[in-house]
This record gives structure tokens, C-alpha cells and sequence, in this order.
């Protein structure tokens, strides 16, 4: 925890629920010295308008992420599994609520 | 050309955003990082000329709306900042760059806000010149750039309205009142005009910030548009726009309008503006002053932790 260049403070990604009923989404980030902060500071970088319900935030160095490249190998098994997804399936059109 | 140099201009070229993981060619990152730097220093300089009146605002109701819109230009550089962050700069080395005069910040922020009409003026015609700038922004080739743009033009309207209100109550008002609005709107027209940049033909980085799609419009195409939407605004409002050469054109279904003086310009982007100095000096001083803020926070938490 002490390893922090120029004595700059951690950096949080910020995570914000719309409102009930919603996913928490990712709204960009910030630097706090500690979790109570980023969390009262989020408050007023990205909820000054009534944004949000709810706030996450977590340290931006605890997140794991699937590659270094948006375009990635790891999601290419989904793209030739096309029976997950219902207009793999031939219904005919007369039958209801299908 | 290598298989990632193909891959990053096939994504430019569908118009697709590129994301901070993503390889990027290197003046493409440095532009950016000149780019959003620039705009997060601008929100935080600007915060300064505005702020020179919340202390003597004439009523509550005033003195609520300017601290609300100042904390707003501060939660704008904020955005930016950690945009910008996302290419691989520092929070530090971006303020550092700042107050060490390497990196620059708009032109229109060395001006000084003489009356308390400015802040009317400036919310009118300044955010309105920025909203023009800011609007194509959204869709910027690089995402955190235009995710941070989409957030500030949401706030940014507010800013505009509430400058152009507080004009039509000065215009309401006195005589005496209605001439501080008028001076103030000679003061700040050409610099507001300056803030689309140089011509495109004396532009430098401009094609370039085109062809990556950093950019979507000319500096001279955004300052059109901007004439042409403040035009009956003013008219509305009851000033005159200080130039003898604004006409409306039939034929090109616009406003012809003067050039501003572009030496002026290049003297307050070189530093010799009426604020510049004292401008980085006050940001140096809120900085410096508040590293012991900052050092006892981190001690802080580190020993809570511990």
C-alpha cells in the first residue's frame, strides 16, 4: 500500500446504480486515500445531479480483466455456439408466443 | 504496416471507439494526451475567473447557482483528468505539466472577469462557444474521451442558461446595468471566437486529429456554427456583437463575420495574456498548499490499515 508515485493517492474505478431496479455501471474513476473517501468523493465527481442510488467503488489495481485487447480470443468460443441464441431455431410462424 | 496498425485503423474506419487496452500507434496516444490534458487544465484554470465573484455575487440566489457551476468545472476536469489517465499519464505529472507551463489550457481563461456581469457573459457566450466545441466531442474515436464529453455537455447546458438569464435581468434592470452588459460582451466576443483555434489553414494538428477521428469538425466550420447560433440570441437579449464587418449572407445561408486578432492570440498562448501568470500561480499555491492535505490522508489510511 505505501508504493504510491509522488505520493499520489490510489486509484478507484466507480461504479454507479442508476436508480432501483438497475445494475451498477462503471462511470469512470477517481483517487482517494482510502476506500471511505473515494466512496464520499464519487458522491460529488459523479452524483451531483440525482445520478445514482447506490455507489461501488474499488481499487483500480484489484480488477482483473480478460486481456490485453478488447478484441479477444478469450470471447471466440461464443461466437460458434449460435444454438445459444433463439433464431438458431426454425418455429413455424403459426404457432403463438413462441 | 504491422497486423495491429491494421486492426487499429479497420476500428477507425468503422467508426468504432478505441478503448485504453487496445494498442494505439504512439502519436495518437500523445495527441490525446495533449488533447484531453489541455481541456481537463482549461475546466480547472476556468474555475478561477468565475470564482472571483462568488464571494461578492448580489444575492444568495446568485452566489448558489456560481458555486454550483464552479464545483461543476471542477467535476468536468475531474472526468477528464481520469480519461486522460487511462493512456498512461498520472494524476501528478498532469498538474505538474500544468503549473510547470509545459502543458497549456484554453486562451479564453487568461482574461479577467472585471464586472459581475462577466459571469453572465461567460456562461453565455464562453460555455456557449465550448458547447459547440464539446458537442462533436461526444463521438471522439477514443471512448473515455467521449464518455467523459457526454457527461460534461449534460451539465454544460445548465451553465449556458443560467449565464444568459442572469444577462436578461441585468438588461431588465438600469441603464447603468444594461451598459455592464454590453461592455462585457465587447470584452468577450473576439476571445470567445478565439476559442475554435486558428484558421484550418494555419491549424497544425488538425488534419491528423481529423483522420484518427480525435476530431469531427474544422475550427473554422464550429466558429460558423457558433455565430450563427448566437446571433439572434443577442438580438433577443438586446446587444450588439462588436463587429462592424457581422452580416447575414443570403447566399451562403450564414453570418459573414471579422477575423478575430490572431496575434493576440498567439501572444496569450505564449504566456503573455493579462492572467497568465496569475493564473499558474494560484493553481500552484491551491496545489502546494495543499500537499500536507494530501501526505495526511495517505499516512492516514495506511496506518488504519496496518
Amino acid at each position: 500500500m505505501t508504493d504510491h508515485p509522488r505520493g499520489e493517492w490510489p486509484l478507484y474505478e466507480v461504479f454507479v446504480r442508476g436508480k432501483r431496479g438497475l445494475n451498477h455501471v462503471h462511470v469512470g474513476s477517481l483517487h482517494a486515500a482510502d476506500d471511505e473517501m473515494a466512496v464520499r468523493h464519487a458522491r460529488d465527481v459523479y452524483t451531483r445531479r440525482n445520478e445514482g442510488v447506490s455507489i461501488w467503488v474499488v481499487r483500480a489495481d484489484a480488477v482483473t480483466a480478460s486481456s490485453p485487447d478488447e478484441k479477444d480470443p478469450l470471447f471466440a468460443p461464443s461466437g460458434d455456439k449460435v444454438y445459444r441464441h433463439p433464431t438458431f431455431y426454425d418455429i413455424p410462424d403459426d404457432v403463438p408466443h413462441m | 504496416m504491422t497486423a495491429l496498425q491494421v486492426q487499429f485503423d479497420a476500428t477507425i474506419g468503422h467508426g468504432d471507439r478505441i478503448e485504453p487496452r487496445d494498442w494505439m500507434p504512439e502519436g495518437y496516444r500523445k495527441t490525446l494526451v495533449r488533447q484531453i490534458a489541455q481541456h481537463a487544465h482549461s475546466e480547472i484554470i476556468g474555475m478561477q475567473p468565475e470564482g472571483n465573484w462568488i464571494g461578492r455575487a448580489p444575492s444568495l440566489r446568485r452566489k448558489a447557482i456560481l458555486l454550483a457551476k464552479v464545483q461543476d468545472e471542477a467535476g468536468h476536469g475531474l472526468y477528464l483528468y481520469s480519461a486522460c489517465e487511462t493512456l498512461g499519464v498520472s494524476r501528478g505529472e498532469l498538474t505538474e505539466m500544468l503549473i510547470e507551463g509545459r502543458q497549456k489550457y484554453s486562451s479564453i481563461f487568461n482574461y479577467p472577469t472585471l464586472s459581475y456581469a462577466d459571469v453572465g457573459t461567460i456562461g453565455w457566450l464562453v460555455d456557449g462557444a465550448a458547447i459547440c466545441n464539446q458537442v462533436p466531442l461526444c463521438r471522439t474515436s477514443y471512448g473515455p474521451y467521449g464518455r467523459a464529453m457526454i457527461r460534461i455537455c449534460k451539465e454544460e447546458s445548465f451553465h449556458q442558461r443560467q449565464g444568459y438569464e442572469l444577462l436578461m435581468t441585468m438588461m431588465r434592470g438600469t441603464d447603468e446595468q444594461r451598459a455592464m452588459v454590453q461592455e462585457s460582451v465587447d470584452r468577450f466576443w473576439w476571445p470567445a471566437l478565439m476559442m475554435f483555434g486558428p484558421p484550418d489553414d494555419e491549424s497544425p494538428n488538425s488534419a491528423q486529429s481529423m483522420a484518427w477521428g480525435i476530431k469531427r469538425n474544422g475550427n473554422d466550420e464550429l466558429r460558423q456554427r457558433f455565430v450563427d447560433m448566437t446571433v439572434p440570441q443577442a438580438k433577443a437579449l438586446g446587444v450588439t456583437l462588436p463587429d462592424p464587418d457581422l452580416v447575414w449572407d443570403e447566399e451562403r445561408g450564414a453570418h459573414d463575420f471579422g477575423q478575430p486578432d490572431w496575434s493576440e492570440f498567439v501572444q496569450v498562448v505564449k504566456g503573455n495574456g493579462p492572467c497568465n501568470a496569475q493564473r499558474i500561480a494560484h493553481r500552484r499555491a491551491a496545489h502546494e498548499d495543499g500537499a500536507w492535505v494530501r501526505d495526511a490522508a495517505l499516512a492516514f489510511a495506511e496506518g488504519a490499515s496496518a
